[in-house]
Order: C-alpha cells, then sequence, then structure tokens
C-alpha cells in the first residue's frame, strides 16, 4: 500500500506545478485574498470545511461574483457548498446567505471545478468584504488499513491540500485540521505546520499566487461509525381525509474499514468500548412533531429494537439495527409513519394547494448517496409542480393504490450525495377538487348496492327450465 | 306415489302457521353463520395483535416463498420452477412436488386483490389466508351437518369448529400451511359427497369431484377422503342401503376425481398406482357389480336370479381370486407394499420409529397423549360418544357416514398428532349433532311440561311439537320444499321425492317417542349443565387461541419482572446472512431451519423441511456428528461456506440443536453407519456434561454451540440442560465464529479455507503425520467422508 500512495502524492505534486504553471495567465486575478481561515472538523465521516475568506477588489472593475475552486477529486464527493457574508460593523454583524452555483470556466486548470458565489453587491475596486463559506465533504476519509478486525480501531487516511487552492492570490492563509482524537498516526508536514491535541495547524503561509497546491495526507484514528444510506427513498402519500404517510426506506452500509474474520459476540458484549469501537449500533431519527403510528421493520417482519420519544416540537426515533454494523455490513430497513395533514398542508391564494415538507433523510449523521422522494398526490390533482431550493432531478408517474381507477399522480425527485444540511423544505403545489374525495366511497357503495340488487334479483327470479 | 299426495294435503296448516317462523329463522340462521364466520376469523388474530403480522414457523415459510415467487412470476414459471436454492446440489422441482391448492388460492386472492388496485402486499394476504379459510370451513361445517342432522346442528357444529383449538392451531392468522385450506376442502368435499347421497343429483356430483380435485391440490391428507368415501359405500351397501343415489355419489366422484387428481403434478400417476387408492378402485368395481345385480334382479323372476347368481358366483370367484392373486403379487413385489412411509406408518404406528427416523423425528408425527386431546378438542371429547348415539336415531346415508369418519378420524389420530386436525371436524359435527339433540329434548320436555300442566287437551299438539322439535331437522326439512314449491316447482319435485321417503320413518318414530318427555326440573338443569359446558368450552378455545397456539416461533417474548423481552435471534440471524454474505454462499444448518433460511435469508441451503431425501439429511446429520476436521471435509466437499446452529442455552430456549442432535446421530447413523449412537450416550443417558463421551464432547455440534460459552459467564452453565458443560475451553481449527445473535440463539460459523500447500509446510506435515498416529486417523476421515 506504501507504493500507490507515494506515486499519488507525486502525482499530486505534479498537478500542483501544472496547475502553477497554467494559472499564471488567468484573467481572474484582479480579486486577491487577503486573508484565508480554513477549519476542516475531520471528527465525524462528513468533513466539514469553514473557509473564511477576506476578498478584495485589487482590479479596476468592480465584481460581483467570487469564484471557489475545488480540485476534480473533492467536487465528487462535495455535498453542498454555501457561503455567507457577514453584514454591519462590531456586535451588529448578522449574516446573509449568498447564492452559489457551480460555474464552469474557460480557462480552468486541471478540471478543476468552480462554484461562484454572487455578492449582493458588487464589490467595488478597492473594497473588501469578508465571506464564510461552508462545504462539507462526503467519502473523502479513506479507510487505512482498509480491513480491519473486530478489536482494532479504525484508521482513516484524509487526502487535501495545505494551501487552498483558490484562482486568486491569496496573502496569507491558515489551515486548522480537527482530527476526533489525539491518536493521529502521521501527517504531511509543510512548515511552518504543527499538532497539538486534536488540532493539526498549517500555516500561516504568506503570498502564495494562484492554484497554489501543497498535497498532505493524515492518517488518524476515526471511530466514529460510517453511517451511509446508499439509497433511500422516501414516499409521502397526501390523504385528503387528513393523513399524511411517509414510508422511508434504507439501505444503509457501514462504509469505514472492512470487517475482516471473526465476529465474537462475547468480546462484544463484555468488552465494548475495545471491540467493535467502530461499529453501527443505533441510528437516531428527527421526525416531525405529532407523528403517529410509527412503524420500523424489514422485509422479514417488525425489527423490535426501536424507541420513540416525542414531544411537542420534535420526535426522535432511535432505532438499532437487527445487528450491530461492523464495516462493510449491511442491512435494510423501512421507517414508516403517519402525519397530521393540516401541519404540512396548506392552500396559496390562487386556491392551489402546497405541500410543505423536509427534504433529505431524517437520520443524523448520516451521508445519503441516492435519494428519491416520490409525493404520492391524490388521485384527481392536476398541475403539480415542486420547489426545490437546490437543483435535483424530477419526473412525474403514477401509482394505483386503494381502489384507483385513473391512478395517483406521482412527483418524483431525485438527487445524490446528500448530508444532513440537505434537511431543508421543499414545495409541491397542485390543484385539487374536493370532491374527487367522495369518488371511492361512492364507488364502493355502489358496489355494494349493486350486489345487493343482484342478490335480490336472484333470489326473485326463477331460472329453472322445467315448469 | 301415494305419499305426496298425503303430504301435500297436510302442508297448508304448517305452511300458514310457520311462513313468517321459517323467514325469520332463515334469516336468523344467515347471520348466526355471518358471526360464525366473523368470530372464526377474528379469534385467529391473537397472533397478529399480540406479536405481528408474520409468517410463523417452518412450512409456512415455504408456502410463502413459493407464493412469493408465484406472484412475481406468473403460474407457467410457477409450474416449471425449479429451485436451485435448496437441497444443494440437486435442487428441488417445486412445481412437480408441491401441493399447490393453498399457494394457487392465495396467489389468486393476491391477483384479484391487485387488480382491484388493492395493493396488499403477498405477505399480508399469506397471513390473512388460513382465518378466511377457517370462515369458510365453518360454513362448510355448517352444511355438511345440516345434511345429516338438521339447521340447528348445522349452527352448533359450525360455531364449534369455528373455535376448535386443534383448527386453530393450524390455522392462526401467519400459520401459512396447507392444512389451513385443506381442512376445508375436506369438509366441503364430505359435504358435496353428502348432498349428492341425499339429492341424487349428478350436479352436486361432478361438484363433488372439483372440491375433491382441490382438496388433492391442497394437502396429501386427501388419501383420507379417497379412502374414507368408498368405505362408507361399501358399509351402504353392506348394510343393505344401496341406491341409485349411492351410486351417483360415488360412481362420479372416482372417475371425475381420479382423472382431475391425475392432473396435479405431484400426484400425477400416483391416483392410479398407489396403494392407497386402491381401495376406491375396488369399491368402484363393487359397486358395479351390486348396480348389475340390482338391475338383474329387477328384470328377472326369483327363480331365474338364484340360478343366475350360483353361476355368476362360481365363475366370477374363480377370476376374482385369479385376479387377486396377481395385485396381490404386484403389490408385494415392491418393498413397501406400494404404501409410501407416512401411510405406512399411519397403518402400523410402530412402523416409523422402526424403520424412517426421519418421519419420527418430526413432532408432530409423534403419537399424541391424553392431555393433547384435551388441549385439541377439550369437552368436544366427552360429547363426541353422544353425537354418535344421536347419529343412530335414526341411522341414515349421511349419519352413518358421520360415523364411520369420527371412527376412522380417531384412529387415526390416535397414530399422530398432526391428523389430530382431522379428527376436529368429525368431533365438531358429531358434538354439534349431540349438542343441538340434547337442547331439542330438554327444551322439548320444558314446552311439553309447561303447555301439559295447562291443559289436557293440547297434549297432542305439544307431542306433536315436541316431536317435531326433536326431530327439528326432519320438520325444517319438510317445511322447506313447502316453501320453495311455490316458485321452484321444478326443484321441489326432486326434493320432495327425498323427503317423503323420510317422512313415514319420521313419523313413525315421533309416535314411538312420544312420551319421552323428561321432567321439568332435571331438564332446566341439564340445559344449564350444558350451557356451562358450552362457556367452558368457549373459555378454553379462546384461552388456547390467545396463548397455546398464537406463538410465531420465529420470536420469542417472555415476560419477567421487568417487562417483555423480545428473543428476535433467528431473524437477526437471517437478516445478517441475507445482507452480509455472498449471494450464492451455501449455509449448512439442520433442516428444520432449511425452509427459513431461504426465505428469509435468501441463501442456498443443504437440506430442508421437505425431507425427501433422506441420505443428504443424513449426510448433514453425519457432519454435525462428526469430529472437526471430517465435518469441515463433509461440508467442503457439499461446497457450504457457513454453518448455522440454533443454541438456546444461554437464554434456556429448549427446542434448539443440542436437543435434537440425537436424531441427527440417528438419522446420520441410519445411513453412513460409523455413526453409532451409543458413542454419543454415557450409560444409555444423553449427557452434555463432564461425564459425556469424548465423542460427544468432540463432535462438531458440540463444539459449534458451546464455542467460548464458558466465557459468558465462566462456568459455562447450560440453562437448557441445567447442568455445567463438559468441555469449557477449547479452540475451532477448521472453524470460524461470522456471528452470534444477540442472545446467542444463532450462531453461524465460517468454514477457513483450506490451507496453502507450501512446499516446505507440507514435507514438514508429513513428516510429523508419519510421525505420530494421525496418519491412520486420517484415512480414517477420508473414509467417513460419504462424497469421497
Amino acid at each position: 500500500m506504501e507504493a500507490p500512495i507515494r506515486a499519488r502524492e507525486a502525482l499530486g505534486f505534479i498537478l500542483f506545478s501544472l496547475l502553477f504553471s497554467i494559472c499564471r495567465s488567468s484573467s481572474l486575478n484582479h480579486l486577491l485574498i487577503s486573508n484565508a481561515e480554513r477549519r476542516i472538523d475531520l471528527s465525524s465521516h462528513i468533513v466539514k470545511v469553514y473557509l473564511t475568506l477576506k476578498v478584495e477588489n485589487a482590479g479596476s472593475t468592480p465584481t460581483s461574483e467570487v469564484f471557489l475552486s475545488f480540485p476534480p477529486t473533492q467536487v465528487d464527493h462535495l455535498a453542498t457548498v454555501e457561503a455567507l457574508v457577514t453584514k454591519g460593523k462590531r456586535k451588529k454583524t448578522t449574516l446573509v446567505r449568498l447564492d452559489v452555483k457551480p460555474t464552469e470556466l474557460p480557462d480552468a486548470p486541471n478540471d478543476a471545478k468552480y462554484f461562484a458565489i454572487y455578492l449582493e453587491n458588487p464589490l467595488k475596486s478597492g473594497e473588501s468584504t469578508t465571506l464564510e463559506v461552508l462545504y462539507l465533504l462526503t467519502h473523502s476519509q479513506e479507510p487505512f488499513p482498509a480491513e480491519i478486525a473486530q478489536s482494532e480501531s479504525q484508521l482513516v487516511y484524509y487526502r487535501d491540500s495545505a494551501l487552498i487552492l483558490s484562482p486568486y492570490h491569496i496573502k496569507q492563509q491558515t489551515t486548522f485540521i480537527k482530527t476526533p482524537s489525539t491518536k493521529v498516526e502521521s501527517f504531511t508536514r509543510v512548515e511552518p505546520s504543527n499538532r497539538a491535541g486534536t488540532e493539526i495547524k498549517y500555516g500561516p503561509y504568506e503570498d502564495h499566487p494562484p492554484y497554489s497546491f501543497s498535497p498532505i495526507l493524515i492518517h488518524f484514528e476515526n471511530n466514529s461509525p460510517f453511517a451511509v444510506v446508499e439509497e433511500l427513498v422516501r414516499e409521502v402519500e397526501i390523504s385528503h381525509w387528513g393523513n399524511l404517510q411517509v414510508t422511508e426506506q434504507y439501505t444503509l452500509v457501514h462504509a469505514g474499514a472492512r470487517h475482516k474474520g471473526v465476529f465474537s459476540r462475547v468480546d462484544f458484549q463484555s468488552r465494548p468500548t475495545l471491540n467493535g469501537a467502530s461499529s453501527l449500533r443505533y441510528l437516531l431519527a428527527r421526525l416531525p412533531p405529532r407523528v403517529h403510528s410509527v412503524y420500523y421493520r424489514d422485509e422479514i417482519g417488525n425489527i423490535s429494537s426501536s424507541h420513540l420519544r416525542t414531544d411537542s416540537r420534535k420526535s426522535e426515533l432511535e432505532i438499532e439495527p437487527r445487528y450491530p454494523l461492523f464495516g462493510g455490513w449491511k442491512a435494510t430497513f423501512v421507517i414508516g409513519y403517519g402525519l397530521p395533514l393540516q401541519d404540512f398542508l396548506f392552500e396559496t391564494s390562487d386556491d392551489r394547494r402546497y405541500l410543505n415538507f423536509t427534504f433529505g433523510c431524517p437520520l443524523l449523521e448520516t451521508v445519503v448517496d441516492k435519494l428519491t422522494i416520490k409525493v404520492v398526490l391524490p388521485e384527481g390533482s392536476k398541475d403539480p409542480s415542486a420547489v426545490v431550493p437546490f437543483p435535483v432531478e424530477q419526473h412525474l408517474e403514477t401509482k394505483y393504490s386503494y381502489l384507483d381507477v385513473v391512478g395517483r399522480t406521482v412527483v418524483v425527485m431525485e438527487k445524490k450525495n446528500l448530508v444532513p444540511t440537505h434537511n431543508s423544505h421543499f414545495q409541491v403545489y397542485y390543484t385539487f377538487k374536493p370532491i374527487f374525495m367522495l369518488a371511492e366511497p361512492l364507488m364502493l357503495a355502489s358496489a355494494f348496492f349493486l350486489f345487493f340488487v343482484a342478490c335480490v334479483a336472484y333470489l326473485h327470479i326463477d331460472l329453472s327450465i322445467r315448469k | 306415489m301415494a305419499a305426496p299426495e298425503t303430504s301435500t294435503a297436510a302442508v297448508p296448516t304448517l305452511y300458514t302457521n310457520n311462513t313468517l317462523r321459517n323467514a325469520f329463522g332463515g334469516v336468523l340462521s344467515f347471520f348466526i353463520l355471518l358471526l360464525i364466520g366473523v368470530m372464526a376469523f377474528s379469534i385467529r388474530l391473537f397472533s397478529v395483535i399480540k406479536y405481528e403480522s408474520v409468517i410463523h414457523e417452518f412450512d409456512p415459510y415455504f408456502n410463502y416463498r413459493v407464493t412469493q415467487f408465484l406472484a412475481k412470476n406468473g403460474i407457467y414459471e410457477f409450474w416449471n420452477w425449479f429451485d436451485d436454492r435448496t437441497w444443494y446440489p440437486l435442487g428441488r422441482v417445486i412445481g412437480g412436488t408441491v401441493y399447490p391448492g393453498l399457494t394457487l388460492t392465495a396467489g389468486t386472492i393476491w391477483w384479484l386483490l391487485n387488480s382491484l388496485n388493492i395493493p396488499l402486499s403477498v405477505e399480508t394476504v399469506c397471513v390473512f389466508t388460513a382465518p378466511i379459510f377457517s370462515a369458510f370451513a365453518s360454513w362448510a361445517t355448517y352444511l355438511l351437518t345440516k345434511e345429516v342432522k338438521g339447521t340447528g346442528a348445522g349452527l352448533t357444529a359450525a360455531a364449534l369448529l369455528a373455535m376448535v383449538p386443534s383448527y386453530i392451531s393450524r390455522s392462526v392468522a401467519g400459520s401459512y400451511d396447507n392444512e389451513a385450506v385443506a381442512i376445508f376442502a375436506l369438509i366441503f368435499t364430505f359435504y358435496l359427497y353428502i348432498k349428492t347421497l341425499n339429492t341424487g343429483s349428478l350436479f352436486y356430483a361432478t361438484l363433488n369431484s372439483i372440491a375433491y380435485f382441490y382438496m388433492v391440490c391442497s394437502w396429501g391428507g386427501y388419501t383420507f377422503i379417497i379412502n374414507l368415501i368408498p368405505m362408507h359405500v361399501l358399509l351402504c351397501i353392506v348394510t343393505g342401503r344401496f341406491s341409485s343415489r349411492l351410486y351417483i355419489a360415488y360412481a362420479p366422484l372416482v372417475v371425475l376425481g381420479t382423472l382431475l387428481a391425475a392432473l396435479v403434478p405431484v400426484v400425477g400417476f400416483n391416483a392410479v398406482m398407489t396403494s392407497e387408492h386402491f381401495a376406491s378402485f375396488l369399491v368402484f368395481i363393487i359397486i358395479h357389480v351390486v348396480a348389475f345385480v340390482y338391475y338383474i334382479k329387477g328384470i328377472l323372476s326369483p327363480k331365474m336370479f338364484k340360478v343366475a347368481v350360483t353361476l355368476v358366483v362360481s365363475v366370477g370367484l374363480a377370476v376374482c381370486c385369479a385376479v387377486i392373486a396377481v395385485l396381490i403379487a404386484l403389490v408385494a413385489s415392491s418393498p413397501t407394499k406400494g404404501w409410501s412411509g407416512r401411510s405406512l406408518s399411519l397403518l402400523d404406528p410402530t412402523y416409523a420409529s422402526k424403520y424412517i427416523p426421519i418421519i419420527a423425528s418430526v413432532s408432530e408425527h409423534q403419537p399424541p397423549t391424553w392431555p393433547s386431546y384435551f388441549m385439541d378438542i377439550n369437552v368436544l371429547a366427552f360429547l363426541v360418544p353422544a353425537g354418535i348415539i344421536a347419529c343412530f336415531l335414526p341411522l341414515s346415508d349421511a349419519s352413518s357416514f358421520v360415523v364411520l369418519y369420527i371412527a376412522t378420524s380417531v384412529y387415526f389420530s390416535g397414530v399422530m398428532v398432526r391428523l389430530m386436525l382431522v379428527l376436529a371436524p368429525a368431533a365438531c359435527i358429531t358434538s354439534g349433532i349431540a349438542l343441538s339433540q340434547a337442547f331439542d329434548v330438554f327444551t322439548g320436555s320444558i314446552k311439553f311440561q309447561l303447555t301439559g300442566a295447562s291443559s289436557n287437551t293440547e297434549v297432542d299438539a305439544a307431542e306433536t311439537s315436541s316431536s317435531t322439535a326433536e326431530s327439528q331437522t326432519d320438520a325444517v326439512k319438510t317445511e322447506k320444499p313447502e316453501e320453495t314449491a311455490k316458485n321452484r316447482p321444478s326443484r321441489k319435485s326432486k326434493k320432495k321425492k327425498r323427503e317423503h321417503g323420510e317422512k313415514p320413518s319420521t313419523k313413525a318414530k315421533a309416535e314411538k317417542k312420544r312420551l319421552l318427555a323428561l321432567p321439568l326440573e332435571s331438564s332446566v338443569i341439564s340445559l344449564l349443565l350444558l350451557v356451562l359446558l358450552g362457556a367452558f368450552y368457549v373459555v378454553h378455545c379462546v384461552w388456547a387461541a390467545a396463548e397455546a397456539y398464537s406463538a410465531p416461533s420465529i420470536v420469542l417474548t417472555s415476560r419477567s419482572h421487568d417487562g417483555l423481552h423480545v428473543f428476535d435471534d433467528f431473524r437477526e440471524a437471517y437478516a445478517w446472512l441475507r445482507h452480509n454474505t455472498d449471494v450464492d454462499d451455501k449455509v449448512a444448518s439442520w433442516w428444520d431451519y432449511g425452509y427459513q433460511t431461504t426465505a428469509m435469508a435468501n441463501r442456498t441451503v443443504i437440506v430442508d423441511n421437505n425431507t425427501w431425501n433422506n441420505t443428504h439429511i443424513a449426510t448433514v446429520g453425519t457432519a454435525m456428528s462428526s469430529p472437526e476436521r471430517a465435518a469441515w471435509e463433509i461440508f467442503h466437499s457439499l461446497d457450504v461456506k457457513y454453518v448455522l446452529v440454533v443454541f438456546g442455552g444461554l437464554v434456556g430456549y429448549p427446542s434448539d440443536d443440542i436437543n435434537k442432535f440425537l436424531w441427527m446421530v440417528r438419522i446420520g447413523g441410519g445411513v453412513f453407519p460409523h455413526i453409532k449412537e451409543p458413542d454419543y450416550l454415557r450409560d444409555g443417558q444423553y449427557r452434555i456434561d463432564s461425564q459425556a463421551t469424548p465423542t460427544m464432547l468432540n463432535c462438531l455440534m458440540y463444539k459449534l454451540s458451546y464455542y467460548r460459552f464458558v466465557e459468558t459467564d465462566g462456568k459455562g452453565f447450560d440453562r437448557v440442560r441445567q447442568t455445567e458443560i463438559g468441555k469449557k475451553y477449547f479452540k475451532l481449527t477448521h472453524f470460524e465464529e461470522a456471528f452470534t445473535t444477540h442472545h446467542w440463539m444463532v450462531r453461524i460459523y465460517k468454514l477457513k479455507p483450506p490451507k496453502n500447500r507450501i512446499r516446505g509446510k507440507t514435507k514438514k506435515s508429513k513428516s510429523k503425520t508419519s510421525s505420530t498416529t494421525s496418519s491412520p486417523k486420517r484415512s480414517g476421515t477420508k473414509k467417513k467422508n460419504p462424497w469421497q
């Protein structure tokens, strides 16, 4: 395993030098970053990076776009990018959320990918502003060794650059990396760098030109369970009789170092901290308040190990998989619950209805590789349209449920690579005439009526041939 | 033709009095039946309410899996389904070896519901099939008993059957087994047979063979029908009750029924080739001979007839002897005399324990104990004799059938616990008759006493009323056709003929028994006692349904002072296998868990609950009772990756593999003689403590069950056997622990891969083996491996 890593590091350096040579001709350098501070939080398997950039317009024209650049390897794992700007002075500072969109730049060196932050007010020449950027990376910690036995703890690699990859010149920058424990096997030294407790500090580095890159590799212990939902299908079914039924189908996997060899229950039960430290024992799902008829089962029946705690503001469902999940182990299960409709369904002024529901996965601290949300509208609804705060793939389906004749319209939304920050609200608008609610009861009533009529008729008609 | 006229003269008075009453009675009995159906359904829901809506036990999992396949792939794929997930490496042709009735029924229900856009899952349909069919069964019981003894007895019998514990045990929600629908089919076939016998209608005869076909589709117990009905026919002939109705009831059934039965792949040519069916053909011949004789008798003068008889008998006897000799020779040439093992063990209860340990090892094939009779049919056991007596007053074709049915089923239930299920409907029918007759007698005499006291003139009327009440059945029967006579003349004439055949006899009987009325006090007290008896039965049934028979057995619960404990270890293990092993991995376990493993874990198993290949099961039994190395070789040769054992020692779950182990030894030893049962017993005693034999302590089952068990409490105390285990510290060399469930109830081991042959090492080990005594041992193990 040693050789490939070295090769990768070497590759990183080549990449760095290439980037360095190409970006000299970049046309973006009328902006510069006077001070950058980056905090990378590695305490869970989701890598959280807080970036504070002080951007200065050194050019002559005002600009309203600030670009962030990411190496292509990170972009694949990038779940979300958010940017905030601090407004006001001193104590009265408020944070304003800014639009961030992926963009392409014509002369991107080495497939670097860009995100553009759109400032509220164009940054005039000579002015400066402070941007707070948060981005989350998933699947960015590589377990090494890739297979561990039950009693071993999980060690992972994290790769990044000691210098912030940026299309702009950075005058001064510092990077702090927070590891989950003090146990750090090794980390790449890029002077000045030092380590204190659970924090590794890179920098401060002065005056680095655009696209500077200096690969670093941190090898540390991370025993937090790598809970990854490979596929989640959430079905939200609206019934205008007053219920919102949610069914969530999970395929859960422990994406950490693969379990190797023996699983001994006696060790696991007697010394839980030493044995199976990185195993996934339980999960916490945060459900909306006033949840009812919660079930937790899989394809072979009910799973009895779950607890539901409800209060007026939220409901928490603590679920244990049937067995503790070690690295590489999988489990599938279904969570279902009912919600009062009035909490989630509203009417607009133009007589349309809309569902306001949370996107994302209710499980805490999990990564969802692929999420499909299906909103099943009642039979007879028309003109559905969905409003989601981030780009998703959408299409319509038809579903036949209890006694449907024309079928229900299903709005299907798909998104890949989700993290808990995606748990924001989305809306689905549609029109619905309340008369359709009576269709099924009337149908049933008429069917029974016909049945009884047939019975009466049969009893009163003589069908015999012989008189 | 004289009889109908007298009766039509008597009709108007009866008719005007009773139209309203009958109409009311009709509606009332309809609602009672509806309620009985609802009760039959709902009493079986305890398992869903107390546990969950889940398939129970072992066999239902297989049926569920087959139904899933059917729902997914359709009927043609189902007939051609070769299942490679089981009996590895042999596989099993499911379509040709399964009784498809249950699966097709549930599959049809599922398909119907889904085409009506009612998206119930296959599992839900399967769970609730049994309760639905038990409602049908109670209605069929009503029909059957009504044919025998009238509406009152019918309703009583239906109510009794709706909650008889024996049937509940096989048809609670989730118990998705063949018997659930088969009992309905059984009763309904009998009903149609009796109906045909009573009406002589070819229509019912045809329906009867279709019902018989459904029964053949559903359960191997159809042989009971095809032997019982011929027996009854023979009985009728012998007792001089031969009639054209009997002929119509029997002949079409044999011809059509056999043809239809042969259509079921699992039966096929067995329908004409195995001994189980011979009785029906024999009786078929006899009934034709008898019919012919009656015919000849009709056209010849008595003298001529006598001559003909002597002629025919002398010639016929010779021919018959020849034919029978040939038949016997043919049958005797086959080793089992043409009977299947299970049938033989029915005829000779000791057969299975002597020759087929695999049949004897199943608990439901053991003979029942007396308490199990009380548990399963409760007070019916006491009512049955009374019912039999009632059947003889008067003995009709139908009631003689019931007597025969109860007599044979009592015998069969005495042989096999499982066949208690066949006894239950018979017991319900006879007890229904008994209860209803007793009620009739008591209420009749109360009425007689009350009205008799007031005036003497009414005595006559009261007497007739009591006599009609006593045989209300006949009264109802007589009145009903009259009622229908108005609007259905076509049916009337048919029914009339029959009813007037009976009527004179009932009248005569009524006169005979006119003074059978009991004193008032004693009849009131007896009524109360009967009600009490019924109440006791109901209480017992509800208790049995709620407590004894509702456990799904894959999830166990125990109540202790700190609340309810759930032991969901089986599903934990199966879910683990399903998600964390390769899809083509083979799992070896004792055959009990085969169906569950294929259905819940979706992994290939070596043996399963369809115990069709004794050798294969014996191989697994041998592996389990061999020492580690030999077992590893057997399993390795079967391409097994995981071995699953069930171990109850930690939590005290008694039906675990250690307790079943002697059967593995017996079945294994039956095929591979180097496994000897005495090696595992110390002085004839089966034990696992320090007194156990070394063979026992070194066998694979012991090791896999108790591996590292001592580390749980330091002593290795087994809570099932109530003893400390014999060998506490040992290591596994050829297996490694792959998974153990939360309560240790299921332990899964992985076979270690064979060691690499490194040149230097093999040399070393060779020199080692030659120096030590393990070289003969190795050759010994090789010989032990039945696959080499």
